[in-house]
């Protein structure tokens, strides 16, 4: 299931204009890896690229290599529609299908692969998803509801639930809770760390506490200088990052000098 | 369903869940440009060549590329990105299609019109014409008098009812007006000819025609379209710039005049462009309270007019089986100078809204 | 594209909002306002007035024996064979308009480069800008002739369907000629509400599917189209209220026999419409005959009115819905 990213000297464009210059990291498998750093330096951009879903914006690309398991996701004949099946997304704000039920939410991409799927097979993947996601136990009465009647939180979750419905190598997480209060933002982080005994995950935040609280390696990206291109300052496990870093500029940014 | 077994959080077996390559076949690059390509050779050629109907050849090409390249994904890609494919051809033919008969129609107006479209046609009415020559001078200047009236008419009431809209308007009586505004852009306009022609008929009696109802008529239809545009650029114009006149003591209404309507002035006169160019080439209401007349008359307050939509219409309709050439010739030529109009007001709109577009960036 | 943001401060805060009762009002604003809010009623007056003309003229027909009504059957037979090919040609016209109109709109939203896409949307919107009666021209000189050859396989091998039941018509001024122009008529409008939706799409939806791994179909299935379904109703049946009026296209393509009803639609003798019988009848019309005119009138406001008004509700619903997301 979880598996190792490698990306190698990864440069991002907007058409001309380069956003991030030479990210080279590894994300392990099984491992939560936080991205940190302060707003417009590419956290996000490179996000995006490793699920490809980058290349969304017009003349958008990138350069370099980024590898699943020795796969190269930019190879020639890889599909991005293969990709985004193997690396799921969660956003900034929760997006539930408004028109969708609960239960139609979470089966949306089940059904996209599985045409014939049966009915029982579809149910108890949509509970075995709501389980995962911690949210069963609050919407088993009302799957046939819509699921924009759902809290903040729970709609977050269900996205969640969407996610991992159609079993992911990788999760990908954008601010998953920087629209939440800090109960759901309490509930979610519960599920990223059940999550990770299975999902190779990667989260983009701008909660440094949430950083040092739920991942294992934490990424600091930062702006070479003004109207430079974004980049990985350093990567290490979290503990090293928040207690001790290499990097002058790291150090200043999770003691609050910066940012 | 068993409850909390450990079961529950383990991934579904792969029979239930497909596994997803990570690659897939893909069609070589170029493959769907150069299917098409082929195709619309083929079909050309057969147009050039064969003469065979351009319409059913571009069909064909539309229809043959379709099956080919589905059938070609289906096996290469898979049937999920086949009908993707398959999806992006029809609606790009779609899209083709609909502008099959703005082509058509305009060559056919450009082509047809040309044959008369000399000084001949814009030097004289139809006075004392009785097969050949002949012109619409009578009629393009009848047109510009009934429509100039009817803006004259439109534009201060529309923009008076858009401004009452945005800054004053509240409650049911703006709630009643912007509905009925949106109502009233439906009113078909031939209804809107029989509306004025009842009206008048109540003070002059039946068969009233005269040049002033037709200017009534296309009011009723102009109106709308002013109110909604001109409420558009109000919408646009900051509330900053209002508060900050208010803040200066300027009175509510010198407001309006002097820093709402400069801003969006741009805007509602693209509208109003755009709204004349559409009752410009009315025929229906015209045909029923203006009628045709074969000569001069200049006078809206006083009988038949003649106008380029009528003209053009009543030229076809009447046309005798022995000069038929002639008279439908005309209305072609009718056709082309009133669609020359049209074409132009379009123009002039979106220079206007292109030059005097205010420069927000934000 | 177009500012999403903007309902919310549609309404700019009033001036006079909070102002107590008695503070002195400039003349300047007292004119001003009067004078806006007077332009405001007197539109209401003037849709009032259409309808209560209508309905004064039209009276004497209502009430007039039928021998004296134009037919001589009554005024109910005279519309009824009018409103029939009215309606059938507009349903037709919008059968063929609506699946087209979501094509293009999607292609224009979705599928086209975005620096074309404008470019794209404003030469639909010229297809809007040509006038009626050029239709009906180009319907009668061009599209006719090209549908005999059509219409006689139509006739030959498809006739057992009422609608190409035959004989073909020679001259090609048929009902499915004038279904053709009215729907080329009505692309504009429907593609036009269409398409301001499909651009209005949440990104965040998009995104979603297209995260669960679907492809650029797929995710207009999941995204697009259920947010701009209500779009697709009410710009469809915005087209409809066009087509249901639309006079001189009809009125120039079909050689009209007015009492007739059928189905069928590329034989010669076919219905005629409302609006194309009072533009061919109303010139030389006189006495009871503009009555019973303006009678056929009223019912195709009504029609109109309906269809508008139906049209109108199901788009702004979306807007409240799409403003509460």
């Amino acid at each position: 299931m979880a598996k190792r990213i490698e990306v190698k000297g990864l440069d991002i464009y907007y058409d001309k204009f380069l956003a991030v210059q030479g990210v080279t990291m590894t994300i392990e498998p099984r491992s939560v890896t936080a991205l940190i750093g302060p707003s417009g330096c590419g956290k996000s951009t490179f996000l995006r690229t490793l699920n490809r879903m980058h290349e969304l914006v017009p003349k958008a690309r990138v350069e370099g290599k980024v590898l699943m398991d020795e796969q190269d996701l930019y190879g020639a004949g890889v599909d991005p529609v293969g990709v985004r099946r193997h690396i799921g997304m969660v956003f900034q704000r929760p997006n539930p299908f408004p028109t969708m039920s609960i239960y139609d939410n979470v089966a949306a991409g089940l059904k996209l692969n599985n045409k014939r799927i049966k009915k029982a097979d579809l149910d108890a993947l949509v509970e075995r998803s709501l389980r995962s996601a911690n949210l069963w136990e609050e919407v088993k009465d009302r799957l046939p509801k819509p699921g924009s009647g759902l809290s903040g939180g729970q709609q977050q979750r269900l996205c969640i639930a969407r996610a991992i419905a159609v079993a992911p190598d990788v999760l990908l997480m954008d601010e998953p809770c920087s629209a939440l209060d800090p109960i759901s933002t309490q509930a979610i982080e519960d599920l990223i760390t059940e999550l990770k005994e299975q999902y190779t995950i990667v989260i983009v935040t701008h909660n440094m506490q949430q950083a040092q609280r739920v991942s294992d390696v934490t990424g600091f990206f930062n702006l070479k200088a003004i109207g430079e291109p974004g980049g990985l300052v350093e990567i290490d496990t979290t503990t090293k990052i928040f207690t001790n870093p290499a990097n002058q500029s790291t150090e200043d940014y999770v003691s609050g000098r910066f940012g | 369903m068993s409850t909390e077994t450990t079961l529950d959080k383990t991934p579904p077996p792969p029979d239930v869940l497909p596994p997803v390559p990570l690659s897939r076949g893909s069609l070589p690059r170029g493959a769907a440009p150069g299917v098409l390509l082929a195709f619309v050779v083929v079909a050309a050629a057969l147009w050039q060549l064969a003469d065979a109907n351009p319409a059913v050849c571009g069909i064909g090409a539309a229809l043959g590329y379709s099956v080919v390249i589905y059938a070609w994904s289906r096996a290469v890609e898979g049937p999920r990105g086949a009908f993707d494919r398959l999806v992006t051809a029809i609606v790009s033919s779609a899209f083709v299609l609909a502008l099959l008969p703005l082509v058509s129609v305009l060559t056919t107006v450009v082509d047809r019109g040309l044959e008369r479209f000399d000084s001949e046609f814009f030097n004289n009415s139809m006075l004392g014409v009785v097969n050949e020559g002949g012109g619409a001078s009578h009629a393009v200047t009848g047109t510009l008098i009934i429509t100039g009236i009817a803006a004259l008419m439109s534009v201060p009431i529309g923009m008076m009812t858009a401004i009452y809209l945005i800054e004053y308007g509240r409650g049911r009586l703006a709630r009643y007006i912007t509905f009925f505004v949106d109502v009233m852009t439906g009113i078909p306009s031939i209804v809107a000819g029989l509306f004025v022609y009842a009206l008048f008929e109540l003070f002059y009696g039946p068969g009233i025609r005269m040049g002033f109802m037709g200017s009534v008529a296309l009011s009723v239809l102009m109106i709308p379209v002013v109110v909604r545009s001109t409420e558009e650029m109000l919408k646009l114009v900051p509330n900053e710039l209002r508060e900050a006149s208010y803040a200066l003591a300027v009175p509510k209404w010198r407001t309006i005049l002097k820093v709402v309507l400069p801003t969006a002035i741009a805007g509602i006169a693209t509208g109003v462009t755009l709204a004349i160019a559409r009752v410009i080439g009315e025929t229906a209401p015209l045909l029923i309270t203006v009628g045709i007349t074969r000569g001069d008359n200049f006078d809206p307050f006083n009988e038949r007019m003649a106008t380029l939509s009528v003209y053009s219409y009543t030229q076809y309709q009447n046309a005798p089986g022995f000069a038929r050439e002639a008279f439908v010739d005309r209305a072609w030529a009718a056709a082309l100078t009133l669609i020359l109009i049209v074409m132009a007001l379009n123009l002039v709109a979106r220079l206007i809204a292109r030059l005097f577009a205010p420069k927000t960036r934000s | 594209m177009p500012p999403t943001k903007e309902s919310k401060r549609d309404r700019p805060p009033a001036a006079e909002g909070g102002r107590p009762r008695g503070t002195p009002q400039r003349l300047g604003d007292r004119v001003f306002s009067g004078a806006s809010t007077g332009a405001g009623v007197l539109i209401l007056v003037i849709l009032a007035g259409v309808a209560a003309f209508l309905i004064a003229e039209a009276w004497p027909a209502l009430w007039a024996d039928s021998e004296d009504v134009t037919g001589g059957d009554g005024i109910v037979l005279y519309i009824w064979p009018v409103l029939f090919g009215t309606l059938i040609s507009a349903a037709f016209a919008l059968v063929i308009a609506t699946p087209l109109a979501v094509a293009i709109a999607l292609f224009i939203s979705h599928y086209a480069p975005r620096r074309v896409a404008s470019l794209l949307g404003y030469v639909i919107d010229l297809l809007a800008a040509v006038p009626s009666i050029i239709f009906g021209l180009w319907g009668v000189a061009e599209l006719a002739p090209m549908t005999v050859g059509p219409t006689e396989w139509l006739a030959d091998n498809l006739g057992f369907i009422p609608l190409f039941d035959g004989p073909a018509s020679a001259t090609g001024r048929t009902m499915l000629v004038a279904v053709i122009v009215l729907a080329v008529m009505i692309l504009p409008i429907a593609t036009a509400v269409i398409r301001e939706a499909f651009l209005q799409t949440p990104r965040l939806h998009e995104e979603a599917s297209l995260a669960l791994g679907a492809t650029r179909w797929e995710m207009i299935r999941m995204a697009v189209l259920p947010f701009g379904r209500s779009a697709i109703i009410g710009g469809s049946m915005l087209g409809l209220g066009r087509a249901l009026g639309e006079t001189m296209a009809v009125a120039i393509v079909l050689s009209a026999n007015r009492d007739i009803v059928s189905f069928d639609l590329i034989s010669s003798a076919n219905s005629s419409t409302i609006a194309a019988n009072i533009a061919l009848s109303f010139p030389e019309s006189s006495g009871l005959d503009v009555n019973t005119l303006i009678a056929s009138g009223l019912v195709l406001f009504a029609v109109t009115l309906l269809v508008n008004m139906g049209a109108r509700a199901v788009i702004n619903r979306r807007r409240e819905f799409s403003g509460a997301n």
